[in-house]
């Protein structure tokens, strides 16, 4: 019973640093109809910020917060720079459709390698605000951690506030209405463009926090976040990758799934596990967890 | 004095020419019909004064400013508003949403509340669905949707994209009758795109008659509706 209760809370962890990043790749996907791969990328490097904010004062917070506008700004200048050239360049045909997925997994690589040439590519740890040891309860472990309470708070917290952007303001509107149907959001008005950027911004910012959320449980190095890149977008694509809602249940489920196979079977099966509940989803609910035939939801 | 002046028009899909040397103008407060049977060139044309389609050569003018080359974002912004083909509602949003879009770029959210309040009154079918998705929304009431959407943006001119496509008598005669309504009652500039030629003509003040991409006739709708030769070659009836 114990294992159980500690098996679900540390799948409740991983699965709300993966719902982060499924948000992220949703986010993008929504608004530009790429899967961006360079998030992982752009997450490696505001994790490297934040790495280097808190060795250096020992103020977690900070180091957030350094991550979360590098996130931004990483965002933004992505879509900018590298998604608005390709699109003017090349905006017809096949070409067009791969161009800029394989552009994100060409900027993932390029990013990788500088951040190996600046910080080396040893295993480095991230000290967390506050202890990874493990609860002891009545004597017997239980595999959860003041951190991982942390995670799941500051998760649940980011959560509360995208989805209040999202539903209740005039820029959520916005970016919604652009992403489903930009001519009429154009039509009505809406700067399509500046939102597209914004959407990206929220899609760095996401995934900045994932990445020092999952790192103190973990190691640092430039390629320590390809997995939450895999898992997110497992996460993502459960979620019916147009649903925000989508992608932080699609999160969970996984989170929890990975977190049973971890307890009980071990580390080698996660792989064709997550294959395995990928495979599924899309067999019985392709248009994702929460999504109906008609139409996707907001 | 003539708002819209479009002079020697011409625009191309690829190598597909859709429209060739067209012209004609509107006048303030008139409502004018652009008739053709299908590929004639009307969404075309629509799309080319919105901004969503770059022309190829020729002038477009409102208000003696040019709009061709511009975006349709920055048209809205000087009272261009187009109801593009085919209900153009956002499926994922409620209706109420639908409508709040329109008004966004104002900033000013009472205008744009008493904005909704004027577009429910004429569209009252609206105001009992404001908080459903407007995916659940009967064909009909989508395009009602679709104008009073439009309607937030306050526009001096109104661009429509066949409104009248796939609904029932009764509804094209409720949505003919509240377009009337609004050019005369808002002294907004009209243009209207229909393959239902004799109902679009009756309301209109002006035709356009269009096909194969060029101008076959326009002028007084009554007198386009009584050209017998008009009437068996381009208006089908
Ligand atoms: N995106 C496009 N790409 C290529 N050709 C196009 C495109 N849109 C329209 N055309 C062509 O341009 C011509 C005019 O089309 P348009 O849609 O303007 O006609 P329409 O009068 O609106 O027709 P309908 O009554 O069927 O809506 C047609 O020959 C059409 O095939
Ligand atoms: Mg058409």
């Amino acid at each position: 019973m114990r294992q159980l209760i500690g098996t679900l809370l540390i799948g409740l962890t991983l699965g709300s640093i993966y719902s982060l990043m499924a948000l992220a790749l949703v986010l993008v996907w929504r608004s530009t109809r790429v899967v961006n791969f360079a998030q992982a990328g752009q997450a490696i490097v505001t994790t490297y910020i934040a790495y280097e904010i808190v060795t250096r004062t020992g103020v977690f917070w900070l180091a957030v917060l350094f991550a979360v506008v590098a996130g931004a700004l990483l965002g933004a200048g992505v879509e900018y720079f590298l998604m608005r050239t390709l699109f003017r360049h090349v905006d017809e045909g096949p070409v067009a459709a791969l161009a800029p997925v394989i552009a994100t997994l060409g900027l993932l690589g390029v990013i990788k390698s500088l951040v190996g040439m600046i910080w080396g590519n040893d295993f480095r740890s991230f000290y967390p605000p506050v202890s990874t040891d493990n609860f002891v309860l009545f004597g017997e472990t239980i595999p959860f951690s003041r951190f991982n309470i942390l995670v799941i708070l500051s998760t649940t917290v980011v959560m509360i506030i995208f989805s209040f952007i999202f539903q209740r303001t005039d820029l959520g509107l916005s970016l919604r209405a652009a992403a489903f149907q930009p001519e009429i959001a154009r039509l009505a008005g809406i700067r399509v463009g500046p939102i597209r950027t914004i959407g990206w911004v929220f899609a760095g910012v996401a995934g900045a926090i994932a990445g020092v959320l999952i790192t103190p449980n973990d190691v640092l190095s430039p390629a320590s976040l390809d997995v939450l890149l895999v898992f997110g977008f497992v996460a993502a694509v459960i979620g019916g990758l147009e649903s925000l809602p989508g992608a932080v249940l699609g999160g969970v489920v996984l989170g929890i799934g990975v977190s049973f196979v971890l307890n009980y079977v071990g580390t080698t099966l996660i792989f064709p596990t997550v294959f395995v509940v990928l495979l599924l989803a899309l067999i019985f609910k392709p248009n994702g967890l929460l999504g109906s035939k008609k139409v996707r939801s907001a | 004095m003539s708002s819209l002046v479009v002079n020697n028009l011409t625009v191309s899909h690829g190598a597909i020419r859709a429209l060739t040397n067209v012209s004609f103008e509107v006048q303030q407060g008139e409502l004018t019909a652009v008739i053709g049977a299908n590929g004639a060139g009307k969404t075309t044309l629509l799309r080319t004064l919105s901004g969503l389609k770059d022309a190829e050569s020729g002038s477009a003018t409102w208000r003696d400013r040019n709009i061709l080359g511009k975006r349709p974002e920055d048209l809205v912004r000087r009272g261009i508003s187009h109801v593009s083909e085919g209900k153009s509602v956002i499926p994922e949003l409620t209706v109420r949403e639908n409508l709040v879009i329109g008004g966004l770029w104002r900033r000013d959210k009472s205008g744009t509340e008493k904005a909704i309040k004027e577009a429910v009154e004429l569209f009252p079918r609206l105001g009992e669905r404001m908080s459903q998705s407007a995916n659940t929304l009967s064909g009909g009431e989508r395009q009602m949707l679709a104008i009073g959407r439009a309607l937030v943006s306050r526009p001096k001119l109104l661009l429509l994209d066949e409104p009248s496509l796939g609904l029932a008598p009764l509804i094209i005669e409720q949505i003919f009758s509240a377009i009337k309504n609004l050019q005369t009652s808002m002294n907004l500039t009209v243009v209207l795109v229909e393959q239902n030629a004799t109902s679009a003509l009756e309301i209109a003040d002006t035709g356009v008659i269009l096909n194969l991409g060029e101008l076959v006739a326009s002028g007084n709708a009554k007198d386009l509706l009584a050209d017998p030769a008009l009437k068996s070659a381009y208006l089908g009836y």
